[in-house]
């Protein structure tokens, strides 16, 4: 990590994340050899914290920018850290087709629910009822549709090796949580096929709540909705 | 030397392949060659048509508004290749299916019932070589043995048993075109 | 094919060179998506399969939203990585490129160009010009558009562009079009050149995220800046690059303009069929020239001046309603009448048709 100040808000998931990302990194001996693609989002400064290689992709892009870079350097550690609105709305297509392909890469996987960068929009993870900016009254399916369980959508994929969904709420949590990563960032490294870990997270500032009822209430909503567990793992 | 032809029909009928096969002979002769496809989305059944130039000097376009030669397989082909004759060309055709014969004086007219030889020949896939046997005859541009060297170059090796039988198809060609 | 003499005469389709000869030029990835007329560029590469030759990937991507943006990752990595479409692939890529072009990106982009606009056709047109030539994407910037008129040169334009791409950091396209990519004619394609080894790639890239070897300081591939006053001084950079480039990578070709009254200007395949014009006018006593900018960005505007002066006329011969018009009346700046003819939507005007225009509008 770099000694700088963070841009996340206090309370904000993204640091311990990022942290997890770092330590694995550094643990593994790889920080020679990692190249981390951010995305657009709250994330877009990834690259000021971790201090690897890294390339900024557009809205959506990661994956494939993270395909070009590990198709040409394959002995290469390479990954993408998204959010939601980067990962299964703008860059679904992206997402899909690299997990799918098996490209023997990590996707990190911010899910908080909400568009965090641009100020609280919907995303497409947002849960039924869930209040944004641009749901106002809640979202409504017959209005905005469902949440998109894209991790569900990758288990299924041929190209994956691992899915699985943690969160970084509590000690334990952390932990778990970062076994996965590493357990990922190593099936990458073996040439295993894809890998996506998704982080349920919390945006306290997007959802208007102190950083304690935030992890309420991500327990209490996000958690029966999007269920902790690996959903794949065929290593 | 300088030819500018164009081959025109059905897609389905070998234009394309006979225009390669025409170029890679030129090729193989040393001369500058261009074949350009009207390229279209129809694999079989819509029109199809390629312009080859094959000439000693460089060619400047690919794209051209009159033709030395037209080789006309169809009667829209006819139609709309045979006012862009130069003056003195050459326009050949199939016989099969042509309902109006082309009328102009200022050019020499030859006529080939390749379609019928290629059913006498119970062989519809060598249609194609017996028209190019037809135009070699009266434009003897490249040699037989061009043309064989040709077909060696660009046939897969697994195809090049065929290669007597496409020989004998350009000889029957050369017999039957008739000046009308 | 590897059995083939180096240097063997052969006769392809301008699709088929621009694969084979980024094989040979040492090209370690190709990015792309079909859609015609340029599919015979990846269906190529997928025959030869240089992934186990040279080493070369291979890679039909999901989009060419997707394709450019591998692009990126490979060029931001340091790679020579390339990607082909047509206009409305193109359009699509627009993202990537401004993304590129703003990262400082060497890559190579090559615009099989068909008629438009929206899906349009699937028949040759030059109406890209604009987009090429203004930066198709967000913000200031240019990439490096070459324009081959020959099958020879789609093959030769390949590593020339990765050459310019390479040396200025910047995204370079070759702006080709339905008869350059679908038409056959003899070509040589360029001798091998073995891809770039990882030390070599590390000495020519020390900007390229390939991870920290030795312990360097970490590199970072992005476009964003969020303080205006340092956007501004990286907007500034480019553009002092983009003023070299403008004042060294010129590149054009003149035929038959001494003793000519006339001067058509075309780029491309427009310009082959200028050319027949010209033969055709000559034969009628009309002394016409050929001016043919090679790279339209830069474009060459003093060059073309300096050939226009004191000429009765200049047309502009496009397959377009007109776009590369606008530079070249930018350059002469009314010294001369320049007037423009092309035809539209995928229709690709014989050289009778540019002999008439020039005398139904100059003469």
């Amino acid at each position: 990590m770099n000694d700088v100040p963070m841009h996340y808000c206090p309370g904000c998931s993204h640091g311990v994340v990022h942290k997890l990302v770092a330590e694995v990194i550094e643990e593994m001996g790889m920080s020679d050899k990692a190249i981390g693609v951010s995305p657009v989002g709250c994330a877009v400064f990834a690259y000021r914290y971790i201090d690897i290689d890294w390339q900024e992709a557009a809205h959506g892009r990661a994956p494939a920018v993270a395909t070009g870079i590990k198709r040409l350097w394959p002995d290469r550690l390479v990954f993408t850290y998204q959010g939601d609105g980067d990962l299964a709305c703008i860059g679904t297509a992206e997402t899909v087709h690299a997990l799918n392909r098996g490209e023997n890469i990590t996707i990190i996987f911010i899910n908080n629910a909400i568009y965090g960068m641009t100020g609280g929009q919907m995303a497409p993870t947002t849960l039924l009822g869930q209040k944004t900016s641009t749901c106002p009254y809640g979202r409504e399916a017959s209005l905005h549709g469902y949440p998109l369980k894209i991790t569900e959508m990758a288990a299924m994929m041929e190209g994956t090796c691992y899915v699985t969904r943690q969160s970084v709420d509590t000690v334990a949590s952390i932990r778990k949580a970062k076994k996965a990563i590493r357990k990922a960032f190593q099936a990458s490294m073996e040439g295993k096929g894809s890998c996506l870990v998704e982080i349920v997270a919390t945006c306290n500032s997007g959802w208007k709540l102190t950083p304690v009822q935030a992890n309420k209430w991500m327990e209490e909503n996000m958690f029966p909705f999007y269920q902790k567990g690996d959903l794949k793992d065929t290593i | 030397m300088k030819k500018e032809i164009i081959i025109s029909g059905f897609g389905g009928q070998g234009v394309l392949s006979m225009g390669k096969i025409l170029a890679y002979s030129g090729l193989m002769e040393d001369k500058e060659v261009t074949w350009m496809p009207a390229y279209g989305p129809e694999q079989r059944g819509g029109t199809a048509n390629v312009t080859v130039i094959v000439s000693d000097d460089k060619i400047s376009s690919p794209i051209l508004s009159t033709y030395d030669v037209a080789i006309v397989l169809n009667q829209p082909s006819l139609e709309k290749f045979e006012p862009k004759l130069k003056p003195g060309g050459i326009l050949i055709y199939d016989g099969y299916g042509i309902i109006n014969p082309p009328t102009r004086k200022d050019i020499t007219v030859y006529r080939i019932d390749a379609m019928d030889k290629a059913a006498e020949m119970k062989n519809a896939k060598i249609f194609n070589m017996i028209v190019l046997g037809g135009f070699l005859k009266v434009c003897p541009i490249i040699s037989n043995d061009g043309i064989e060297k040709a077909l060696k170059k660009t046939l897969p090796e697994r195809h090049h048993g065929l290669i007597p039988l496409n020989m004998q198809a350009l000889e029957e060609g050369g017999k039957i075109i008739k000046q009308m | 094919m590897k059995a083939m003499a180096d240097r063997e005469v052969t006769l392809m389709k301008g699709n088929e060179a621009i694969a084979r000869a980024a094989i040979r030029c040492g090209v370690d990835g190709y990015f792309g998506y079909p859609i015609t007329p340029q599919s015979e560029v990846i269906e190529t590469l997928a025959l030869e399969k240089p992934w186990e030759t040279t080493g070369m990937v291979v890679l039909q991507a999901e989009s060419e939203v997707a394709s450019i943006n591998m692009l990126y990752g490979a060029a931001g990595a340091g790679k020579r990585a390339m990607t082909s479409s047509s206009s409305p692939g193109v359009a699509l890529m627009q993202e990537g490129i401004a993304y590129m072009a703003g990262a400082e990106l060497p890559g190579v982009i090559v615009n099989v160009q068909r008629g438009g606009p929206g899906l349009g056709t699937i028949q040759p047109s030059q109406s890209d010009y604009f987009q090429a030539t203004r930066g198709g994407g967000n913000g200031d910037y240019y990439v490096i558009v070459l324009a081959p008129n020959s099958v020879q040169e789609m093959a030769d334009f390949v590593d020339l562009a990765f050459e310019l791409a390479f040396k200025y950091r910047i995204p370079a396209m070759i702006l080709s079009d339905g008869v350059i990519g679908q038409m056959m004619e003899k070509v040589v394609l360029p001798p091998f050149k073995p891809r770039r080894t990882e030390e070599e790639i590390m000495k020519e890239c020390p900007w390229a995220t390939f991870g920290c070897i030795g312990g360097r300081k970490p590199n970072i591939i992005t476009s964003l800046e969020l303080q205006p006053e340092a956007m501004e001084a990286h907007n500034i950079h480019l553009q002092k690059k983009y003023d070299e480039i403008r004042r060294t990578e010129v590149r054009y070709e003149t035929q038959q303009c001494d003793d000519a009254d006339y001067i058509i200007v075309a780029f491309g395949s427009a310009a082959r069929i200028a050319q027949k014009a010209i033969e055709i006018a000559r034969e009628e006593g009309i002394k016409v020239g050929l001016f043919r900018p090679i790279t339209l960005w830069p474009f060459p505007s003093e060059q073309v001046d300096a050939v226009a002066r004191g000429k009765k006329g200049v047309l502009v011969a496009e397959i377009n309603a007109g776009q590369m018009v606008e530079d070249v009346r930018l350059a002469i700046n009314g010294k001369e009448p320049v007037e423009h003819f092309g035809r539209l939507g995928g229709i690709v005007p014989d050289p009778d048709e540019i002999v008439n225009a020039l005398k139904t509008k100059l003469m």
